[in-house]
């Protein structure tokens, strides 16, 4: 069956990682009864090891560099991240400084990258529902991985 | 016959051996040869004689008597020594009021006196002598094991352990002469001899803590054995024959005469069994070794005090002195659990815990229908073996770790697997469904909704039932919460006391499963015996309750299923790394423990408030009582 | 008498049914919130999910205690539904619960902890008010046998409205809704994260969910207990009390849990002994 619930109920994990508080403002927007996430079964947990989705806003600076990586680790598999903003995708207006890393991907793999300053609730829905379709190909493809022989050296992915 | 005079002469004979041997391994090796003879002795006379009823043996009275006497002049003669010389006014005050009434006794009343029936034993007797014959045995092989690494850990302690042994030897014998007299004066001389054993037992390390505790126990205990004797010389004054002397011709004479002195003796027995107001006694006396601690005051000597109450149940059933008793119980139960929740001494848990469960032992017993007795004899049993359980796991745990605090105990579940589980077996044993506790405390709601004024001890034991889930699980959850690498520091527990803890653990599973039998063979004949009916586990309600206990025991197995490629992370720590220490950096780039404690509610269930209380209450409970049983006599 | 047969339709239907309360529960929740909500069937798609995630742990005992939970659950609520003790279920009903706390406990973190230390405080706090239920029906029935309660056909509630009222807080402790929500809910996580159910993740917190959904439906059907003499009254009886909890909880907040345990114990000792008590002196309880 190639249907998985994963992207009917995707609960996610906001993280802010230095970020000038605009994007997480709008991240907060989006799970107002304006806009209404939870009516996709979009709930905000407060816990990786609950999350599906990490939504990420911010340049990381170094004090959080690490904690970025600890809660990407503790949030079981499949996951995907969305870095919201310009400034979780490059660094923004803050790239050039010195505790500044540039962006999520530097840290952490991203998947889905929604830019703007801030960005709107219209693009991280549609961020999210982006992160919800590789959602959905990450378990299909968890699924078959369980099921084919173990790679060998010398495998390209 | 036989057996009885087996069980109580052969201890003193093994006690008075002990005091010569000073070779630990001889020592050790005849410990656990009379331990064997004494446990089977014990299970012979349940053979022997469960299918009887009550038997009474006509054991001559004298000279019986007259060496008791004369023992217990010597006993008072030095009670009175050391009273003094430790200058404690209240023993000396007590151990001659106490003696004088005896010499009283002794001098106008006893000469026309002659009891027939002096020993007997029927089935609450046998299953008094099989707590004391197996458990109390038990106890007395760990012991062995026990002191040897006491003395090595307290070396300021002197090294009395022939004393030690002799004194519980003694005890043991003591206990079997109190369950098998049927004559009131020898119940109380055998009631001395264990007061006297917990007073030098409680004082061993003779820490100025230990013979303060020592005398506050050996005061207590006193006052009971003060109305004990006032209760034998109204008995002698009502009827100079002597035949009231006899227990079960004093129950079955009924009420209007029997209850002045049921009241007195049940005084005694509050005093032993430790219950408010007297509660502190028990408390203090948790600085003596574990195996004291297990023997004496959870499993065998406070059940002493329990048992003469329930055995002058059917007496206070329906009397307002009954009411109070049982109303003082219950008081117990519900304040002492209470106060558990804000104790972090695994000891002192334990201690309140037996306070409590002794209460609602005895709220059983003051109301006294035949379905109340029927549960507190369960209550008894099942108590006496997860208790003792715990108290020898918890003195293994401190013994190894150096502490006795609850805090101290995480993740014991690594550092002790093997004792970790018997002690979580224990504790589940004392409050979870389907283990015994539980299930007779479920027996007691249902037996107090029909009995006089029960409601009142249905919503005690609502509150005070809770209460406990709260103080035992919390213990379960620092028993499995593992907060760093620890090391296994189990194996170099001695062998006795894994033979002991295993049987014990053992005996906390194979009772709840066999429970019906036991209540089938010995307990309800016993009720019907005295009630003309009986109570029992509807077959239904027992058949799923071992169904759960059979499902709790393959649970553990499921999981052998998650083995392979499970995927281990951290504990959420909001995304602090964390070493494997649980250690994180915290502002300012310190380092930093994370430390997790129990709540312990000290505003809510605070030690003293809540004594006080008890204290109050059950001193007014018994002033009342007493004003009531002096209108009786006048 | 035991019935075999309706505790199999429970086992296997009472998810269903829990997890369909509990969808109504969101929507019902988002209509007053002014919001559309999640689809009715959501919980469904949530335990899905939750299935096809990794099965990530602290410790491995910690399936154990989540597996034992459940089955415990379910094995509490089949004795309810299969007419037995209702003492007896209560029992084993916390014998479950602390199978969930003992979860909580073994995976050492301080969330987990001090969830499950107000898990135990809930627990305590709403015992003595259940048992007295239980009583109350005894009282009344003269039988604890919940097959006894249901066949009795006598109108419980009209001799048991202030236990009706005390169970109405239980009711509202074991839902978890506010203000009684210290141990686990949506709403306290920026307190305690998930409280009890922090370090469980994936299948383990869709057995948990599960679990509650059993409880769900045997919790309200106690509620049926009080009204069961007629079935539309009990039906309508329900749903009203769970629309009631609903408003309850988007309408307060959250309490301490002295607070909890305090107003928890008066009510059942006020509300509930009063009414027992009342009740056993006009049956002539008093001598007998």
């Amino acid at each position: 069956m190639a249907m998985t619930y994963l992207a009917k109920s995707p609960w996610i994990l906001h993280y802010d990682a230095s970020s000038c508080n605009g994007c997480d403002i709008e991240v907060l927007a989006a799970l107002t009864p304006f806009y209404d996430l939870e009516r996709f079964g979009i709930v905000n947990t407060g816990n990786p090891k609950h999350a599906d989705v990490f939504l990420i806003t911010g340049g990381i600076n170094s004090q959080n560099v690490e904690i970025v990586r600890n809660l990407y680790e503790q949030i079981p598999e499949p996951k995907v991240v969305v870095a919201i903003g310009i400034c979780a995708t490059s660094g923004g207006v803050f790239r050039e400084c010195y505790n500044v890393s540039g962006g999520i991907d530097t840290v952490i793999p991203v998947d889905v990258y929604v830019p703007g300053c801030a960005a709107r609730p219209e693009s991280i829905i549609d961020g999210v529902v982006t992160g919800l379709g590789i959602l959905e190909k990450k378990k299909l493809a968890m699924n078959t991985a369980g099921n084919t022989p173990a790679k060998k050296v010398g495998d390209t992915v | 016959m036989n057996e009885l005079l087996f069980l109580i002469g052969f201890p003193v004979i093994i006690a008075i051996l002990m005091l010569f041997i000073c070779k630990e391994k001889l020592r050790n090796i005849i410990v656990i040869l009379s331990a064997i003879a004494i446990g089977v002795t014990s299970l012979w006379l349940l053979v022997t004689c469960f299918n009887k009823n009550t038997i009474l043996y006509p054991f001559p009275f004298e000279p019986a008597s007259n060496i008791m006497y004369i023992i217990e002049l010597l006993l008072a003669v030095f009670i009175l020594y050391l009273g003094i010389k430790y200058r404690k006014i209240i023993t000396v005050a007590l151990v001659l009021i106490q003696a004088g009434l005896l010499v009283f006794f002794e001098t106008y009343l006893a000469h026309g006196m002659h009891p027939v029936n002096n020993l007997f034993v029927d089935q609450f007797s046998i299953i008094m002598a099989l707590i004391i014959g197996i458990i109390g045995s038990l106890i007395v092989v760990y012991a062995t094991g026990y002191m040897e690494t006491y003395h090595t850990r307290h070396p300021e302690v002197k090294d009395r352990k022939n004393i030690f042994f002799f004194i519980l030897f003694v005890f043991l014998s003591a206990m079997f002469g109190l369950v098998f007299s049927n004559n009131l004066l020898w119940v109380f001389f055998f009631w001395e001899i264990t007061t006297i054993c917990s007073f030098i037992l409680i004082g061993y390390s003779q820490s100025p803590e230990a013979t303060n505790n020592a005398f506050l126990a050996l005061a207590m205990n006193l006052l009971g054995g003060v109305a004990f004797m006032i209760a034998i010389i109204y008995i002698g004054i009502i009827d100079p024959s002597g035949k009231l002397l006899e227990l079960n011709t004093l129950i079955m004479s009924g009420q209007a005469i029997a209850l002045v002195p049921a009241v007195l003796i049940c005084f005694a027995g509050i005093t032993k069994a430790a219950l408010m107001p007297f509660s502190s006694w028990l408390v203090g006396a948790m600085v003596a070794p574990t195996p004291v601690s297990a023997l004496l005051h959870s499993s065998t000597m406070v059940k002493a005090g329990v048992y003469i109450i329930v055995r002058f149940s059917p007496v206070l059933a329906g009397s307002l002195e009954g009411f109070l008793i049982a109303l003082l119980g219950g008081c117990t139960f519900l304040l002492a659990s209470s106060i558990a929740i804000s104790q972090s001494n695994a000891k002192k848990v334990l201690a309140y815990s037996t306070i409590a469960n002794l209460g609602l032992i005895v709220a059983c017993a003051g109301i006294g229908t035949y379905k109340l007795m029927w549960a507190a004899i369960l209550l008894i049993i099942f108590h006496s073996i997860a208790k003792s359980l715990l108290f020898l796991c918890v003195g293994t745990v401190e013994n190894r770790i150096g502490s006795r605090d609850i805090d101290d105990m995480s993740g014991l579940i690594v550092r002790m697997p093997k004792i970790a589980v018997m002690m979580f077996i224990g504790i589940a044993g004392m409050f979870l469904a389907p283990f015994g506790m539980l299930i007779t405390k479920w027996a007691a709601i249902e037996a107090f909704i029909v009995a006089p004024l029960g409601l009142l001890f249905v919503a005690i034991l609502a509150f005070g039932g809770s209460i406990t889930v709260f103080f035992w699980a919390k213990w379960m959850g620092k028993i499995i919460s593992v907060p760093q690498v620890m090391e296994r520091v189990e194996d170099t527990v001695k062998k006795e006391k894994w033979a002991v803890l295993y049987i014990l653990a053992g005996l906390t599973v194979v009772v709840c499963l066999i429970f019906p039998l036991i209540s089938s063979i010995l307990i309800e004949p016993f009720v019907f015996n005295i009630y003309g009916q009986t109570a029992q586990l509807a077959q239904a309600n027992v058949t799923i309750m071992a169904m759960m206990l059979f499902l709790l025991m393959i649970m553990p197995f499921s999981m052998l299923f998650y083995r392979k490629d499970q995927k281990f992370v951290g504990p959420y720590m909001s995304g602090m790394t964390t070493s494997p220490k649980m250690q994180f950096t915290g502002a300012m780039g310190t380092v930093r423990d994370t430390t997790m404690g129990n709540y312990y509610l000290k505003d809510y269930f605070g030690e003293e408030k809540l004594f006080m209380i008890g204290t109050a209450l059950c001193l007014g409970i018994i002033i009342f009582a007493a004003i009531l049983t002096a209108g009786v006599v006048l | 008498m035991i019935s075999i047969i309706n505790a199999v339709i429970y086992i296997l239907l009472a998810p269903i049914v829990g997890g369909l309360v509990a969808g109504i529960d969101r929507k019902v929740t988002a209509r007053m919130q002014g919001r559309v909500g999640p689809p009715i069937l959501q919980p469904f798609y949530d335990v899905g999910k939750l299935f096809e995630k990794e099965n990530v742990v602290v410790t491995i005992s910690q399936n154990f205690w989540v597996i034992s939970y459940l089955v415990f659950m379910a094995v509490s609520g089949a004795l309810f539904f299969s007419g037995g003790d209702f003492l007896l279920v209560i029992f084993a009903f916390t014998l479950s619960h602390i199978f969930l706390v003992l979860g909580a406990y073994a995976s050492n973190s301080p969330y987990s902890h001090v969830g499950a230390e107000r898990e135990l405080i809930q627990i305590i706090a709403y015992e003595p008010m259940i048992i007295l239920t239980a009583v109350g029906m005894y009282l009344v029935t003269k039988s604890f046998n919940i097959s006894d309660i249901v066949a009795s056909g006598i109108p419980i509630i009209e001799f048991l409205p202030g236990v009706f009222i005390g169970y109405l807080m239980v009711l509202t402790l074991k839902l978890r809704k506010s203000p009684f929500d210290l141990s686990t809910s949506h709403h306290a996580h920026q307190e305690i994260v998930k409280g009890v159910t922090t370090d469980f993740s994936g299948p383990n917190l869709a057995k948990i969910e599960i679990a509650h959904w059993y409880e769900y439906v045997v919790i309200l059907g106690v509620v049926w207990l009080f009204f069961g003499f007629n079935p539309v009254i009990a039906v309508a009886a329900i749903i009203i009390t769970y629309f009631l909890e609903i408003l309850i909880d988007n309408t307060f907040a959250r309490a301490k849990w002295q607070f909890t345990l305090k107003s928890a114990w008066l009510i059942a000792g006020t509300l509930g002994l009063v009414n027992l008590a009342t009740l056993y002196y006009l049956r002539g309880g008093v001598w007998l």
